[in-house]
């Protein structure tokens, strides 16, 4: 009787949990396109892989993620600001202060008004965030044809593909089909809502040169620069799912207590 | 009601002034609890140990939190990223609300189950729905809060339900808004209304319990206590069990917070509020995807708003539609199959709500529509005339059929 009152009640809570869950994937399989001269009639593979940081015991690849910063760096920030993230910041991917600091000098960012009232440019400190690669969202969108480069911060968490989006986007290239047309300065990209892209293929081979002697193959900098952003989307992940598990084994610890302690009581009842 | 006898002189002096702990007694030792009350009965504690996991997160967070539109995404990011425990937090009253909802739709289909709402618990129930359009109230507002995508269309296309009403429409839409668009003012009263209200239902929630108190808990079988055999003391009985029913919660609650916590919110809203670019789809948060569902079932504006609120509003009165004086569906052989259709129904128009009103999802919300509302108005009056109950057992101890069925 107890055991099948406690599943009967679990049971109605993990439906109401499965539904409040797939209420939300439904509605995001619903978002598919229409039909048109420019659907693609074979979407570009893009290799399942399998990310470090997902599943209970994930992480991120800390040395991957640096070289994804220096794909950022190299590539990415000419267009894409990164507001949320911090130079010091990269010191949870194991960077150290030396290191930190010789990055951010290589930015230059607004002082504070000095005593003649004038703002003049300092070298970025470690608590700099990084510089914004446009002044204001006018002038991102005058310099790319009108379409304003999202910033990237949380661009993993930001898409209903998550992990998966900064790939497909970048694996989405290809030859436009038969009768779609692509204006000028845009690119067809089969993964992209409405297939014109206003971003050009951005990662060439050896776009970017790593420190570690990694060689820069538009593979690995596709991993690198996903790993990276998975991390500035969610930095607290590693310190989230570490804590969960020690919260989780006193939780079940607890409860199997506080079982044994209800039986104990209405051990007489029964 | 004999007072106990204190031997503590501390306590006596207090009790002398202010009896605290004669009535914590009184609760604890005297108050009688039916003894057959299954697991369904623990989700009243766990929607009050809710509101207390979402006020307490919630005063957290509001000390971090900047309520203006330039400042709010990223004030919500800086918890997450910057304030010691910001994420845990954050992410505690964010999967909070759902766990809150969880356990208070639970709590409600068990009390439409066994027939809480009925004589003499009718107003129970009715501060009941009360709590429920508080906390729907609440819930819109907080998730306007972190100033996303959808905070910002949510609150657009939830305040603009209010235009619909004939002639003055507009103006309350203005005057819901402290100007002609969803922008700062709207923000900031909301976040002042999101604090204040889970203190106004907390008020509520103290009613509710004095009310429950008057008669007692219901029970399985739905018929009253006949005498003391039929009862526990609160403590240690219940308390005991509705800390196992907090444990198991807790596990899967914190389960959701560690390794899956934006399972159940929508991307778009990491995206900073931006008026000028609408989101492919507006969904609200999945609570309130059924309503959603009635409300777009509904071909008329108007017409859909009400059907909205009507959906809540039966409730209120469903004392008087049922007015079978059988409570639990145990012995109501025919409400027993209507009680899972509507739970099914509920669930449909959850998917419904969740999916563009277009295609087989429009027809199948005004069915499932249709069906709750006749549900409630047309099947339960007429089912409280025709349907011929079980044998009631004599009492809670003695579970022999009485031979009766009232």
């Amino acid at each position: 009787m107890n055991l099948k009152s406690i599943s009967s009640s679990l049971f109605a809570g993990i439906i109401l949990l499965a539904c409040s869950g797939t209420f939300s994937t439904i509605a995001v399989a619903a978002g598919a396109q229409k039909e048109s001269a420019c659907t693609p009639r074979e979407l570009p593979a893009i290799p399942e892989r399998k990310w470090s940081f997902q599943g209970i015991f994930g992480h991120y690849d800390h040395d991957s993620a640096l070289r994804g910063f220096e794909v950022y760096k190299g590539v990415c920030a000419s267009c894409h600001s990164l507001n949320l993230f911090a130079f010091r910041n990269l010191a949870a991917l194991g960077a150290t202060e030396e290191e930190i600091k010789g990055v951010a000098q290589e930015f230059e960012v607004p002082a504070a008004p000095n005593d003649d009232g004038e703002i003049v440019a300092r070298k970025a400190l470690p608590s700099d965030h990084f510089p914004k690669p446009y002044p204001n969202l006018k002038a991102a969108a005058a310099a790319n044809g009108g379409a304003i480069p999202p910033d990237l911060s949380l661009i993993v968490k930001a898409r209903a593909d998550l992990e998966a989006h900064v790939p497909k986007i970048l694996g989405g290239y290809m030859t436009p089909p038969a009768g779609c047309d692509i204006p000028e300065g845009r690119y067809y990209n089969a993964y992209f809502p409405g297939y014109q892209i206003s971003m050009a293929p951005p990662l060439l081979a050896d776009a970017v040169t790593y420190n570690d002697g990694t060689p820069a193959t538009v593979e690995q900098m596709t991993v690198d620069i996903n790993n990276f952003l998975a991390f500035v989307a969610e930095p607290k992940l590693e310190e989230r799912k570490q804590t969960g598990l020690k919260v989780l084994i006193f939780l079940i610890i607890l409860t199997v207590l506080l079982y044994l302690a209800k039986r104990e009581v209405w051990r007489k009842v029964h | 009601m004999s007072s106990p006898e204190f031997s503590n002189p501390i306590v006596r002096w207090i009790e002398y002034r202010l009896p605290v702990f004669s009535m914590l007694h009184h609760e604890m030792h005297e108050y009688p609890t039916p003894r057959n009350l299954n697991y369904m009965w623990n989700f009243g504690s766990l929607a009050g140990f809710m509101l207390v996991v979402m006020i307490v997160s919630g005063i957290v967070l509001s000390m971090n939190y900047t309520a203006h539109v330039d400042y709010a995404f990223a004030s919500v990011e800086r918890i997450m990223r910057d304030v010691d425990y910001g994420w845990l937090v954050r992410y505690i009253h964010m999967n909070g609300a759902s766990f809150f909802f969880i356990v208070v739709y639970i709590h409600i289909f068990r009390g439409l189950y066994y027939g809480s709402y009925k004589a003499p618990r009718e107003l129970l129930w009715i501060l009941g729905v009360v709590i429920l359009l508080l906390m729907m109230a609440t819930a819109f507002m907080g998730y306007v809060l972190p100033w996303g995508q959808m905070s910002f269309w949510g609150a657009t296309v939830i305040t603009n339900l209010f235009s619909a009403i004939p002639l003055i429409g507009e103006n309350i839409v203005t005057w819901l808004w402290g100007g002609f668009t969803v922008d700062n003012p709207t923000l900031n009263r909301f976040f002042s209304l999101h604090f204040l209200l889970p203190f106004v239902i907390a008020g509520v929630v103290i009613l509710h319990i004095a009310a429950l108190h008057q008669h007692g808990s219901n029970n399985p079988l739905g018929i009253d206590i006949k005498n003391k055999g039929d009862t526990l003391p609160f403590h240690p009985y219940y308390t005991v069990k509705d800390l196992f029913g907090v444990g198991l919660l807790l596990t899967i609650f914190m389960a959701v917070v560690s390794y899956a916590p934006n399972y159940m919110g929508h991307p778009d809203n990491y995206v900073e509020a931006n008026p000028l670019v609408t989101p492919a789809h507006i969904v609200p948060e999945w609570y309130f995807l059924p309503f959603y569902a009635i409300l777009r079932a509904v071909p008329d504006k108007l017409g859909g708003v009400i059907a909205m609120f009507a959906a809540i509003a039966v409730l209120f009165v469903l004392p008087w539609l049922d007015r079978s004086p059988i409570r639990s569906a145990k012995f109501r052989p025919v409400y027993f199959v209507l009680f899972w259709v509507l739970l099914a129904d509920c669930i449909l128009l959850g998917f419904c709500g969740a999916n563009p009103a277009e295609g087989i999802w429009v027809v199948l919300s005004r069915i499932g529509t249709v069906y709750y509302f006749a549900h409630f108005i047309i099947l339960l009056p007429l089912l409280s005339l025709y349907e011929r109950p079980i044998d009631l057992p004599l009492s809670i101890s003695n579970p022999s059929p009485s031979g009766s069925n009232a």
